[in-house]
């Protein structure tokens, strides 16, 4: 029991390292960047000429379609066989970045949709003009509703990007690989590893319901009890 | 002065507008009547071009605008038009994310960059004219029906339109709820503001139009000042159509 309790002390800092030079950036940066691709992917897919939405469709369905894993695998170790030779975070970053794209580009469309038309009526009615109207009228009416939605992705995706470890990425996981193959103590390790993931999803669900009740402030839905 | 010449909608096969011409004079009241589906609606939506008309002209002050079919206008020149104008829904359509106040100073601020502080100045003046003062921070979703359709009207006369365009403006409140509304729209009738209404509502109507267009099956069948085309209509027609709507506000409803 002591013996565990120490390996888990001594091993801390090393896991906590990992998490936060690897696994926190790696996650704020692709879902930063998914989210401006999903978004841009849902204008195109609402707004925009129909070859350029069957483009982002074909995206949309690929990236669904298919592993994550795989797709990680592809950019890092296929793409150099393409000439395209990518350091292992870039490429983890390029493949999370894609696949929250993706996700969200529907998440996003989906709430886009859902603000009833009358709400574009009545900002063109009062002189906005297209982007105008969806930046201070349509967007933060969507928001709101698309808080759920996205924060299931953004946990999702602090998780996946344990599979970063495949492809050579030294974050949390693979630390945690690296500390059992000297220490031979995988459950306690692994153990540990999760619970650290399980503290950065639960502080991105507190986040989660903090931000619901900022954007849901005025009222006119049925909220969450707790 | 808004001047529609010829003014032709199509959806498709659907000729909803079939040569709309008519003349609203600054400073009047012009109240759309006719039967459900006639295109009351849709011919306010092509005044502030919600609707682009498939052919005619549009006049509203100094701009203009033909239309011709499959020629869509320039967005300037949309706006152009638009600015002109300002628009009361019928289910009033207020931002639910905006306070009251925050309504009414939006096109001020984001379209008309004006500076917070004046627009938010304007707009609890707008605000006190409708008699919602008092709810300026207020969410929209915590007003009644007819406190949220005065915000709405203070919306649209935030930007001081030259013609204020409502959409049965008081068909989605009850009879208490809906007098409010027309007591202040005939507030603003007696202050020379120039609107063009759509309604069943006789009593919005009478109480403020002055003059009235009969609409049916997307042409003008009759129109002129209230007065005679309410009690002694030339057409037929018009004579049925009002009587019908005289019955209903005796029974205390609307349609
Ligand atoms: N976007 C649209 N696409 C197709 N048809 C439409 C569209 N908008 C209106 N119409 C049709 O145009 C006709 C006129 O509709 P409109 O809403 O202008 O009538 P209205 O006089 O306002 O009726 P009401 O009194 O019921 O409000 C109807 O037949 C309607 O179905
Ligand atoms: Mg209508």
């Amino acid at each position: 029991m002591l013996h565990w309790l120490t390996l888990m002390a001594d091993s801390l800092p090393s896991l906590l390292w990992a998490a936060l030079v690897f696994t926190i950036p790696l996650t704020l940066a692709s879902f930063a960047l998914g989210l401006m691709v999903g978004l841009l992917s849902a204008v195109i897919r609402l707004f925009g000429p129909a070859p350029l939405a069957v483009v982002v469709r074909f995206y949309v369905w690929i990236i669904r379609g298919t592993p994550l894993l795989v797709q990680l695998f592809l950019i890092f170790y296929g793409l150099p066989s393409a000439g395209i030779v990518l350091d292992a975070f870039p490429a983890a970053l390029i493949g999370f970045t894609l696949n929250v794209g993706a996700y969200t580009s529907e998440i996003i469309r989906a709430v886009i949709g859902s603000v009833p038309k009358g709400q574009w009526e009545a900002a063109y009615s009062i002189g906005m003009n297209w982007n105008q109207a969806m930046r201070r009228t349509i967007l933060p009416q969507a928001a709101r509703v698309a808080v759920p939605p996205l924060a299931n992705s953004f946990i999702s995706l602090v998780k996946d990007t344990s599979l970063a470890a495949a492809i050579t990425v030294p974050e949390l996981f693979q630390a945690a690989q690296r500390i059992v193959a000297t220490t031979y103590e995988p459950l306690i390790l692994y153990v540990e590893a999760a619970l650290i993931y399980l503290v950065l999803s639960s502080a991105l669900s507190a986040l989660q319901l903090r931000l619901e009740r900022r954007l849901g402030r005025y009222g006119g839905f049925l909220e969450a009890k707790s | 002065m808004i001047r529609l010449t010829n003014i032709e909608k199509r959806f498709g096969d659907l000729t909803v507008l079939k040569g709309v011409t008519l003349s609203v004079a600054e400073g009047r009241v012009t109240a759309l009547i006719g039967p459900s589906g006639g295109g009351k609606s849709t011919l306010l939506r092509c005044i502030n071009l919600l609707e682009i008309p498939t052919a005619g002209t549009l006049r509203i002050g100094q701009e203009e605008l033909s239309f011709r079919d499959g020629v869509p206008p320039a967005w300037r020149e949309i706006q152009r038009l638009r600015r002109q104008t300002g628009m009361v829904f019928q289910n009033f359509q207020l931002f639910p994310h905006r306070t009251a106040i925050e309504n009414v100073m939006e096109g001020l601020v984001t379209v008309q960059k004006w500076p917070h502080e004046r627009a938010r100045e304007r707009a609890f003046a707008l605000l006190q004219k409708v008699g919602m003062a008092h709810k300026a921070d207020a969410w929209p979703a915590t007003l009644s029906g007819g406190q949220q359709q005065r915000v709405a009207i203070a919306r649209a006369l935030a930007p001081s339109p030259r013609v204020l365009l409502c959409d049965e403006p008081t068909s989605a409140l009850d009879p208490e709820l809906s007098g409010e509304v027309v007591e202040v729209l005939g507030r603003l009738a007696d202050e020379g503001t120039t609107m063009v209404m759509a309604t069943h509502d006789l009593r919005l109507a009478s109480r403020i139009a002055h003059d009235v267009v009969f609409l049916e099956a997307g042409q003008v069948v009759e129109a002129g000042s209230a007065q005679a085309l309410f009690t002694q209509p030339k057409h037929d027609r018009t004579k049925r159509f009002i009587a019908t709507l005289t019955q209903q506000g005796q029974h205390g409803e609307g349609v």
